[in-house]
């Protein structure tokens, strides 16, 4: 399968999200500007301070050439994965749910936390297990999420909520620990911990591999039913 | 038209900043300070201005998380003090937007409070 992983002025983490998804498969990286997705099974939108998140994060980054094409391929069912900048990208252009508000100690945060699999019914958790920990770092200012209490409750009943820090975990005051949620389709998620940190042995546990195998799995199964 | 967009957080949102500022004042001697709020200011020129309202919901706010009041600034050289926060009835200033629901700043300032010389 092929990944697309965008780059933004100010992108700085998709070069780790596409040495990642090579290790699943081939990955290229996406212009800001151009309108071309080059025929990729999926889309990452990485971290990193897209326009130097200027406004708010995400806000002006949504209007980028880029991201029509991708509101276009979710729309009709693509896969893409949000991660950090990228998870607040999407929420401003409105293909997730939600938005990210300053961490409630308004301090960066940067350290490795504990997430449990809230559904595996995704394309994104699809290996998991239901419960099962992931040991994936975060590093942020702006990772509060949320939504209004009664959006909160439909994203629950609709298990919209793929990920969420473990009991103590939670590092930015996200409300009920919310880390990662995904759209009605299920076909769009977004995360603010770094999955893409968290691949390769040598550098620490690869809690984040899962993520990755999953949307291969994911892909490839597709594939097979066309 | 010079134009003001006041964003601040939506009611009811945790505003750890507006929290902090909260906390700080007492320990400079102001008691009796409650429900501060931080948020952001946008000035503009602009030709037309009610295409203020689509801006503002569009890019300049996310309304999910804040609401927005919209002014007219006569002359962008005013004394910062007196502000144009009075919205429609203060010199000057026209409230001619906000968010839905949210009455447009009707803050007028106590007229001593304009001649406080600013302490920077």
């Amino acid at each position: 399968m092929k990944f697309g992983v965008i780059r933004f002025p100010g992108s700085c983490d998709e070069v780790d999200a596409q040495l990642a998804c090579q290790r699943v498969g081939e990955a290229v990286i996406l212009w800001h500007g151009d309108r071309d997705l080059q025929g990729v099974d999926a889309v990452v939108v990485p971290g990193g301070f897209s326009y130097g998140d200027y406004l708010r994060v995400g806000a002006i980054a949504r209007f980028a050439p880029v991201m029509e094409e991708v509101a276009e391929f979710a729309h009709a069912g693509g896969i893409v994965l949000g991660i950090c900048n990228g998870f607040q990208v999407l929420c401003e252009a409105g293909l997730l749910p939600g938005a990210l508000l300053p961490n409630t100690s308004l301090r960066f945060i940067f350290r490795q936390v504990e997430l449990e699999v809230a559904s595996a019914d995704s394309p994104f958790t699809g290996t998991c297990s239901p419960g099962e920990r992931l040991s994936i770092p975060v590093k942020h200012t702006t990772g509060r999420f949320y939504a209004p209490d009664e959006q909160l409750t439909q994203l629950e009943g609709n298990d919209q909520v793929l990920l969420r820090y473990a009991p103590g975990q939670n590092p930015n005051g996200s409300l009920r620990d919310i880390a990662g949620v995904c759209n009605e389709g299920r076909n769009v998620f977004g995360l603010m911990p770094h999955p893409e940190h968290a691949v390769d042995p040598l550098t620490g546990p690869t809690g984040g591999m899962p993520i990755f195998e999953s949307i291969r799995a994911h892909v490839a199964d597709h594939a097979l039913v066309q | 038209m010079r134009a003001r967009v006041l964003v601040t957080p939506k009611a009811g949102i945790l505003d750890p900043q507006g929290q902090a500022v909260e906390r700080a004042l007492p320990a400079l001697g102001f008691t009796g300070v409650r429900n501060v709020h931080v948020g952001r200011l946008i000035e503009l020129d602009v030709e037309d201005p009610g295409s203020l309202p689509e801006m503002c919901q569009r890019l300049l706010t996310n309304p999910l998380i804040e609401d927005y009041v919209v002014e007219s600034v006569e002359s962008p050289g005013r004394d910062p003090i007196g502000g144009s926060a009075g919205g429609a009835e203060s010199p000057g200033g026209d409230s001619i937007g906000s968010s839905p629901g949210r009455t447009p700043g009707a803050v007028t300032l106590p007229s001593g409070v304009a001649e406080v010389p600013n302490p920077s």
